[in-house]
């Protein structure tokens, strides 16, 4: 235990039966069941570090856990193997590919003298019989976890190509009763925190590209206004509080400007608007519905819903020639279009008779793959590395959240014990 | 790991809820009061204009609040629609022009329309979908008499709906635009 948390729960261990009593349950963690895999996945060996034991987070079992839950990664248990190599030059290849392990990734602990600890690890490629990948990192105790994501992401990388997204937050709003809570999580699901607490409806979380700032719309005014709230100060400001409603907030890749709907002016229209609240523009204009914009990665255009057309469909504007493009023509209700960070498709919602699934389409192709089923499938959220997308779902008449690779085969279910979750948002990679 | 969420959160509530520790290198603070800011936001607060000691004079009902009278067709303040569409149906008609005479009599006084869908479709598209009804209704009520000043349309989507439930029944009830004065 770490010892900040120990001294808390020392000083506040007294009080803590008589204030679970008064107060709500403690904020319930997500905890992820994959329940679909990939076709082809790696089988890796993950031993557990030298020294890991003497600290109660250890370092080993979260890597495994996040190489495992990516559906991509196979653990091979290795037991038995006798002495566990902490090295890179001391893993024995035939040992781990006896077990049927490709990889091996093995690691060492060390406390130093002033109470940081130095982790060190190597990925092994047992079939190559080469090191590729090895670091030193030099952290307190409490940043084990941190530090396992960075492996693991390093991990993920070297046999995928693609970044991890380990290290990465999510957001996500979740309803108990009538209290509304907008949270902050690690992407496994760790480590919540509320940073909006609200009697009233919150929605449309949208982080701001450098991960400092989340934008959302709370209905506690009694009308949508759009907040734009600091997570290392707490301090919010109101983004878009206009005459009529005020919603669906969306960062331009710079975080300099928000995409915002309004209906001051008539009709839900889109404006581009100041992260200050300054500077308001309308950049369309149509005699229906325009709403649900997000930013291309390039900047250069936004992709939005307009029922334009007579129903619902997706949209794209370049903003610099003003030319609007229809994209989706199967079906009379395509919404949520949110493209993916390597600019090469976009994930959108779909309704199909009754029920609402995701799909992904190809913008030079035009070619769509639905990735879901439904019944009742919303609110996309592509990972910054466009392998994953999160969404809400529903489960026994309540809300969860479910993440399926944008290629439709990996898909995991994100439970929480209580609360019915909903509107969840990927944060952005930082380096 | 539970036991530190646990005491995390207990220092919060103990806190009064302004700011939970930080947990690790990237701190976030709750600012639980601070955001939800008790600005009285839900609690609706009603004008006592309904005021104590009814005196009954026979021929009128002074002293009540038309807005409140059950017996005023001002108190009915709900207009509902059928699936997927945004017409004020004509039995709704009376309903609507009681809201704009008022209105029109009343220069001083203003509404919210309040716009509503059931729980199909995704949050975003369904606050649209409501504006559109909300605005419908506020587009009658200006034929009507009320001016534009005098009506602020909004849209809760599927965001507040008067019953939980997932069936038809409960979709109806919610497919709905809802009048409510200011002060109330």
């Amino acid at each position: 235990m770490p010892s900040l948390p120990r001294l808390l729960l020392r000083v506040f261990l007294p009080l803590l039966a008589l204030a679970l009593t008064l107060a709500a349950p403690a904020r319930a963690q997500l905890t992820i069941e994959i329940v679909g895999g990939a076709g082809t996945t790696v089988p890796i060996a993950v031993v557990p570090f030298e020294g890991e034991n003497r600290f109660p987070l250890g370092i080993s079992g979260i890597v495994g856990a996040d190489l495992s839950r990516s559906g991509l990664f196979k653990l091979v248990d290795d037991t038995g193997i006798v002495p566990r190599p902490a090295r890179g030059e001391d893993v024995r290849a035939g040992d781990f590919r006896a077990r049927g392990a490709d990889a091996v990734v093995v690691g060492s602990t060390r406390l130093l003298a002033d109470g940081r600890v130095e982790v060190r690890f190597a990925l092994v490629d047992v079939v190559k019989q080469v090191q590729l990948a090895g670091m030193t990192y030099t952290v307190a105790p409490a940043q084990f976890r941190a530090t396992a994501h960075k492996i693991a992401d390093i991990v993920y990388e070297k046999f995928t190509g693609d970044a991890g997204v380990f290290s990465t937050r999510i957001a996500y709003i979740t309803k108990q009763g009538t209290r509304y809570e907008l949270i902050v999580a690690d992407a496994d699901g760790n480590a919540p925190q509320a940073v909006v607490t609200s009697n009233e409806p919150l929605l449309s979380p949208s982080w701001s590209p450098d991960g400092s700032r989340i934008a959302y719309v709370s209905l506690e005014n009694r009308k949508p206004v759009v907040y734009l709230q600091s997570l290392a100060t707490g301090a919010r400001q109101v983004v878009a509080n206009f005459r009529g409603s005020n919603s669906a907030p969306a960062w331009s890749p710079d975080g300099r400007r928000l995409i915002v709907t309004l209906t001051k002016d008539g009709g839900s229209q889109l404006f581009l608007i100041n992260a200050d609240g300054t500077g308001v523009q309308r950049i369309l204009s149509s005699p229906g519905i325009d709403t649900e914009a997000s930013f291309m990665p390039d900047g250069q255009s936004i992709l939005f819903t307009s029922d334009r057309g007579g129903t619902p469909q997706v949209y794209r504007l370049n903003l610099a020639t003003n030319v609007i493009e229809r994209l989706t023509f199967d079906g009379g209700y395509n919404v949520s279009p949110r493209a993916t960070p390597d600019g090469k498709g976009f994930v959108f919602v779909r309704r199909d008779g009754n029920r609402f699934m995701l799909g992904i389409q190809d913008f030079a192709t035009r070619q769509v793959q639905m990735l879901t089923a439904g019944p009742l499938d919303e609110s996309p959220s592509v990972a910054p590395n466009s392998k994953l997308v999160i969404y809400a779902a529903q489960q026994g008449g309540r809300g969860i959240l479910a993440a399926v690779s944008s290629d439709g085969r990996v898909k995991q279910r994100l439970v929480s014990p209580a609360s019915d979750v909903r509107e969840p948002a990927w944060g952005p990679l930082l380096r | 790991m539970r036991k530190w969420i646990v005491a995390a959160f207990v220092i919060a509530a103990l806190a009064g809820c302004s700011t939970t520790p930080t947990q690790d290198a990237a701190p976030v603070e709750d600012r639980t009061a601070g955001a939800a800011a008790g600005t009285g936001t839900s609690g609706t607060t009603t004008t006592g204009t309904s005021t104590a000691g009814v005196s009954g004079t026979a021929t009128t009902a002074a002293g009540r609040n038309p807005l409140k009278d059950p017996a005023s067709p001002l108190s009915k303040r709900s207009v509902y629609f059928d699936y997927d569409q945004f017409v004020v149906k004509d039995e709704y008609r009376s309903l609507v022009e009681s809201h704009a005479k008022y209105l029109q009599a009343n220069r001083n006084a203003k509404v919210a329309v309040q716009g509503n869908t059931d729980e199909r479709g995704t949050r975003e598209y369904n606050i649209a979908l409501g504006q559109k009804r909300a605005d419908a209704l506020k587009k009658l009520m200006l034929l009507l008499g009320a001016t534009e000043a005098q009506i602020e349309t909004v849209s809760f989507g599927k965001e507040k709906p008067r019953r939980e439930g997932h069936d038809e029944t409960s979709w109806a009830e919610n497919r709905r635009d809802d009048i409510v004065y200011a002060g109330e």
